[in-house]
């Protein structure tokens, strides 16, 4: 008895210790990067930014993938010189997938980072989120590759470099409608995501317009594994094709749950399939789906094939689409900063908001009234376990 | 109608995954009167064990060149992960719940709760929190019957299903230990009395019910595609629902309640909406607590004062 309370008492006093000693350490590291520190509208020293992204979770190919194309920018402006002759320094932080942590990884860099501009994040759901408070502090954001227009609409600190869902939803619509000559289609939408909900109103509405008909509509909730009771729903609707616009990892385990139940109809979807474990989950059933893009790989302007070639070096693998928009959002903020007469959030976010005509890698971008890019979208086709490109649209 | 035999076909192989989940709790249930939390984390490990033992015989390769994993090495994944899931049950008895076996019921109940969130974010940690693809252990071939597909994976579910129950049944009503766990069941202090070793029956209920949740993560990996470190909480919340639903303590009732969770939840994604699947298992749970809470197959004992 006495043994044991001994031994519960030192599990107590370890536990104790230890959490004081992380704590410590926490607030030593702080104050270091207080007021003195680097960072927010200091004028000398380093020029932090920040990156929030999906680095770990179901999205993780997101985070990470931009998360290597904006360290290629910071190392590629640093080997030039940096700007205005200062280095850039990145930070990134891990939202997991998660809008909760999102947000709290917007308040971190800004409270303890001291970082003068945002990039991230690519789900809209937790750009909304993240975008809120950039938005409350004043702090610029630039979101690579969040396509629902309720992000840009949050405030004059949040911008992105992409286009959005009335175009992406029109551009898939249209070509389900005018090139794949398709009459009825189904929908299957994440109900837990800003993007896939706003991309299915869009393309449903386009579709329409164009004569088509949506003749089955089911939802499922981000993280379900389990798909059969929707597309045995479907099956017999007589759909010619089924609209996903979801996320790779649940668009795979639906490919391979629609070829199980042998429906034979290809299935289109958005940006947000762009990931190489999309062809880990889903295989060979995915051959003969469409999805819009950003950019195309095998069809890529002079400028994109220096950055795919750069990646590759880097990395040893090639970038998606979400890569390369994690490049110009690097790319477009530091365009931003050399512009600006001195490195403050305000001056910032005036050179962003100035931005015209920038030759990025996935296309020529101009910041119009609403923050937003317009850009044209590429519709790439799923043929031999990779995406080849098949057409551009213009907006 | 031949949606709703493909429903039907659906919600029994993700019932009968339930169903073998729900078996341990039970169990443990049935010998200890203690509501095992951890066992969610024990089929997710059981998965991830049998993912490992996959990897680390060369499927890889067998996918790469497009070669079918022979079947017995299918069983050595399945014979592994049970073997790997029954040590780390067996583990978290004699770490956790052993100490505790004469604390107020409380103390190993909370105990559970924290076994459950160590292991989840202990697999965290080791196997990352991302989403893996469960390699192919056994090749897809579909069949179709008048518009109703069934693929060999859902018939290779529910034949495995059944045939560890009744392996089970036959461990419970036919053999010594069987015996001993049912004694052990009615009283504990009595079956010790008699000379049973309750140590070693309380441990081989642990063994068996981790070893059937361990080939039920197998089976999910191969029906759902996808397993992650977080993928225990919700199936065994089911489970556990499976197992109250059914009469917790009551072996075949853990069975049927697996069976008819696992229906109900997929006629309701596929005629209500997707969006009740999670809701429909929980309204099942409220409405036996109401009017049942015995469970179907569960007899009502007189509690002693």
């Amino acid at each position: 008895m006495r043994r044991k309370t001994v031994v519960v008492a030192a599990a107590i006093v370890s536990l104790v210790a230890s959490l004081a000693f992380t704590f410590g350490c926490k607030n030593g590291g702080g104050s270091q990067n207080g007021p003195g520190g680097s960072g927010g509208g200091n004028q000398t020293g380093e020029i932090v930014i920040g990156h929030y992204a999906s680095m770990t979770g179901d999205t993780a190919h997101f985070g990470q993938d931009t998360d290597k194309a904006v360290r290629l920018a910071v190392e590629e402006v640093n080997a030039q010189g940096g700007i205005k002759g200062r280095r850039v320094k990145l930070v990134t932080l891990d939202t997991r997938g998660d809008a909760t942590e999102a947000a709290n990884a917007v308040t971190r860099l800004i409270d303890v980072e001291h970082v003068s501009a945002i990039i991230g994040e690519v789900a809209s759901t937790l750009s909304l989120a993240g975008g809120r408070v950039a938005q409350r502090r004043g702090i610029p954001m630039v979101s690579p590759s969040s396509t629902n227009p309720a992000v840009t609409a949050i405030g004059n600190n949040v911008f992105r470099v992409c286009f959005i869902d009335p175009f992406q939803g029109t551009v898939m619509a249209k070509f389900a409608r005018e090139n794949l000559r398709l009459t009825k289609v189904a929908i299957i939408k994440d109900v837990r995501s800003d993007y896939s909900i706003g991309l299915a109103e869009n393309f449903r509405r386009a579709f329409t317009q164009r004569g088509g008909q949506v003749v089955a509509e089911q939802s499922y909730s981000a993280g379900d594994t389990d798909f059969s009771a929707q597309l045995t729903a479907i099956r017999d609707s007589g759909a010619e094709a089924i609209f996903v616009p979801g996320y790779y990892g649940e668009v795979g385990a639906i490919a391979v749950t629609k070829q199980r139940l042998g429906i034979n109809v290809p299935l289109l979807g958005g940006d947000g399939w762009d990931a190489p474990d999309l062809f880990r989950i889903g295989g060979a059933a995915l051959e003969g789906s469409f999805y819009s893009n950003h950019f195309a790989p095998d069809a890529a302007s002079d400028r994109a094939r220096r950055f795919i070639s750069a990646f590759q070096r880097r990395f040893g693998s090639e970038p998606t689409g979400l890569g390369a928009l994690g490049y110009d959002a690097a790319m477009v903020l530091f365009e931003a900063m050399r512009r600006a007469q001195s490195v403050t959030p305000a001056t910032i976010r005036e050179g962003l908001t100035a931005t015209r005509n920038f030759e990025g890698v996935t296309g020529r971008i101009t910041i119009n009234a609403q923050r937003d890019a317009d850009k044209s979208a590429v519709v790439l086709r799923i043929r031999g376990g990779r995406a080849v490109y098949e057409t551009t649209v213009q907006p | 109608m031949t949606e709703l035999v493909q429903q039907l076909i659906n919600g029994l192989s993700l019932g009968s995954i339930y169903a073998l989940i729900a078996l341990g709790y039970t169990m443990v249930y049935g010998v200890l009167k203690l509501i095992n939390f951890a066992h969610s984390e024990v089929f997710m490990m059981g998965s991830y064990f049998g993912f490992f033992t996959a990897v680390g015989l060369g499927i890889e390769h067998y996918e790469s060149i497009g070669q079918t994993f022979p079947l017995y090495y299918a069983f050595v994944v399945l014979i592994a992960a049970m073997a790997g899931a029954a040590l780390l049950g067996v583990t978290i008895e004699l770490l956790a719940y052993r100490p505790l076996r004469n604390a107020p019921r409380l103390a190993p109940l909370i105990t559970a709760i924290g076994v459950s969130l160590f292991l989840q974010n202990l697999a965290t940690l080791i196997f990352t929190p991302n989403p893996r693809r469960y390699p192919a252990i056994i090749r897809e071939v579909r069949y179709e019957l008048g518009g109703v597909v069934v693929t060999n994976i859902k018939i290779a579910i529910l034949v495995v299903a059944i045939a560890l129950m009744a392996g089970l049944h036959l461990l419970v009503q036919k053999t010594w230990t069987g015996k001993a766990m049912r004694a052990l069941s009615v009283n504990l202090d009595a079956a010790r009395l008699m000379g049973v070793n309750t140590n070693r029956v309380i441990s081989s209920t642990f063994a068996i019910g981790s070893a059937l949740a361990a080939a039920g993560g197998i089976l999910f990996g191969l029906d759902q595609l996808t397993i992650k470190p977080t993928m225990g909480v919700l199936t065994g919340l089911k489970a556990f629902v499976a197992a109250v639903l059914g009469g917790i303590g009551n072996i075949p009732g853990a069975a049927v309640g697996g069976l008819l969770i696992g229906v109900a939840e997929q006629l309701t994604a596929g005629y209500l909406s997707p969006d009740y699947r999670d809701a429909i298992t929980f309204v099942i749970l409220i409405g036996i607590l109401l009017f049942k809470p015995e469970g179907l197959l569960g007899v009502v004992r007189p509690e002693k004062v």
